[in-house]
């Protein structure tokens, strides 16, 4: 499946890279897959989005598909059909933090 | 002729200054990295075209870039420190145990000898090193392991390793200093490590002389004398002339002896140079003048520099890695302030001027004179 990911800007400067990436996924798709995906593309994002080791989400950034929220979802939950349809972006989202 | 490469890491990127040796006209590239914390830069002594930054975000985690010309380009190398074995705890600001966790690189130090081999001291507090140009980190655990770990706890700034010192003449002698644990020191390579804190006084302890625990600000040490290390302390500067077995206050006639920098004339391993502080609760010179202090004999008896510094309305703090040296014929001697200016003398800080004074706040200096 071919899935477009949009990345916060600080990440695509860092990745040398526009903000959309279209990356194939493996499988069913999911927010690991689409992650194991992006970082196979792109090594130099591993340990910005998920932590090394544990994989968790970085606590500042947040992940949204069809409008909702998907931060707080199992990481293997398929996503929506639309995603693996390509219709739809998985967003990676930096928090409004200030600084 | 030679020239001096000015490396600057600030709260939004990195900058290069370099100029001639003259050092009266600068050119200012940057901002690399615009956006992120750069905590700190460093060339190696090997190889004066490669040159580590470590590169850091809240909301994106740790980056090491690496540059093999100067600073003119750079690429991402390894970025992943993991602790060796189970992490273990230390000390919350509460005293309670709190586990160890990676949080980002304070310190890059490259080797002495070695052109692949360089040193990284983290938040939480340990050491690593990679021989592969910084692909590939591995904890040198010696040192957490010690022994005194579980009692370290974090300063204001968090529980940093933020100095590496390597002896350039016992190949197997290395220092870090920790906030707030202290000073510590490896006779082989890195294997072994123990406190050297001896001398040391902290008020703010329930144990004033405790053997960890001091928050140590930062260590400087002449490469020709390098048994002798000058220390500025949270409060107090001190000095050890037995490679930190032992230390003694020589804060002399400073007007307060807080601060966080301490730095070695290139040429004269008794001249050293701090910027005093207000208090640990007011980070800004006294009475709003900017003045840098200097010994020339290693302590005891200092002098205001104050030449070409702001004399009023200066409200700046002077970040631990934000003065170097250059070891020019007359060595200069710069500093970077929260207030986004950097600050050269060029004749061992009779006379000041500004490279620049509107960067990002500056969190580190590190100088290269290249021939």
């Amino acid at each position: 499946m071919m899935v477009c990911v949009e990345l916060p800007s600080g990440l695509a400067v860092l990745a040398r890279t526009e903000r959309r990436v279209d990356v194939v996924v493996e499988g069913v798709v999911t927010v690991r897959s689409v992650l194991d995906a992006l970082e196979r593309r792109l090594p130099v994002l591993r340990g910005t989005i998920r932590e090394h080791g544990s994989l968790k989400r970085r606590p500042f950034l947040r992940f949204f598909v069809c409008g909702q929220d998907w931060s707080h979802r199992s990481v293997d939950e398929p996503l929506p059909p639309a995603v693996a349809a390509g219709r739809e972006v998985f967003m990676v989202v930096g928090a409004i933090a200030g600084g | 002729m030679s020239k001096v490469r000015v490396l600057v890491g600030t709260k939004k990127g990195a900058f290069v200054l370099a100029a001639d040796g003259e050092r009266k006209k600068w050119s200012v590239d940057g901002p690399f990295f615009a956006g992120w914390e750069i905590y700190h830069m460093k060339g190696s002594p090997v190889n004066p075209e490669r040159i580590y930054a470590s590169q850091t975000s809240a909301w994106f985690g740790q980056m090491v870039q690496r540059s093999d010309d100067g600073g003119k380009s750079w690429d991402a190398v390894g970025n992943e420190f993991a602790y060796e074995g189970v992490a273990g705890t230390h000390q919350w600001y509460d005293g309670t145990p709190h586990p160890w966790e990676f949080k980002r690189v304070w310190h890059l130090e490259p080797s002495l000898t070695e052109a692949e081999t360089v040193f990284a001291g983290i938040e939480d507090a340990a050491l690593f090193k990679s021989t592969d140009g910084g692909g590939t980190w591995a904890e040198v655990a010696g040192l957490r392991k010690h022994g005194s770990g579980p009692a370290w706890q974090p300063g204001a700034g968090g529980m940093c390793l933020h100095t590496i010192i390597l002896d350039p003449v016992n190949a197997g002698r290395m220092y870090v200093a920790i906030s707030a644990a202290g000073s510590f020191r490896t006779d082989d390579g890195g294997q072994t490590w123990r406190p050297i804190n001896r001398g040391l006084v902290s008020e703010f302890m329930p144990d004033p002389h405790a053997e960890v625990g001091h928050c140590v600000h930062h260590i400087a040490m002449h490469p020709s004398r390098p048994d002798r290390l000058f220390m500025q302390k949270h409060w107090d500067v001190m000095r050890s002339d037995d490679a930190g077995e032992t230390w003694h206050e020589v804060s002399g006639n400073l007007p307060t002896d807080f601060g966080f920098v301490i730095d070695v004339h290139a040429h004269e391993p008794e001249t050293i140079y701090v910027v005093p502080i207000k208090s640990d609760q007011e980070h800004f010179p006294l009475d709003g003048k900017l003045q840098v202090f200097r010994s020339r004999g290693g302590g005891h008896d200092w002098e205001a520099l104050t030449n070409g510094l702001p004399q009023e309305n200066c409200y700046v703090n002077v970040l631990r890695d934000a003065m170097a040296v250059d070891s020019l014929d007359e060595c200069g001697v710069y500093f970077g302030t929260t207030g986004g200016q950097v600050f050269v003398s060029p004749d061992g800080g009779d006379h000041w001027q500004a490279i620049v004074e509107n960067l990002p706040a500056v969190l580190s200096v590190e100088v290269q004179t290249i021939p």
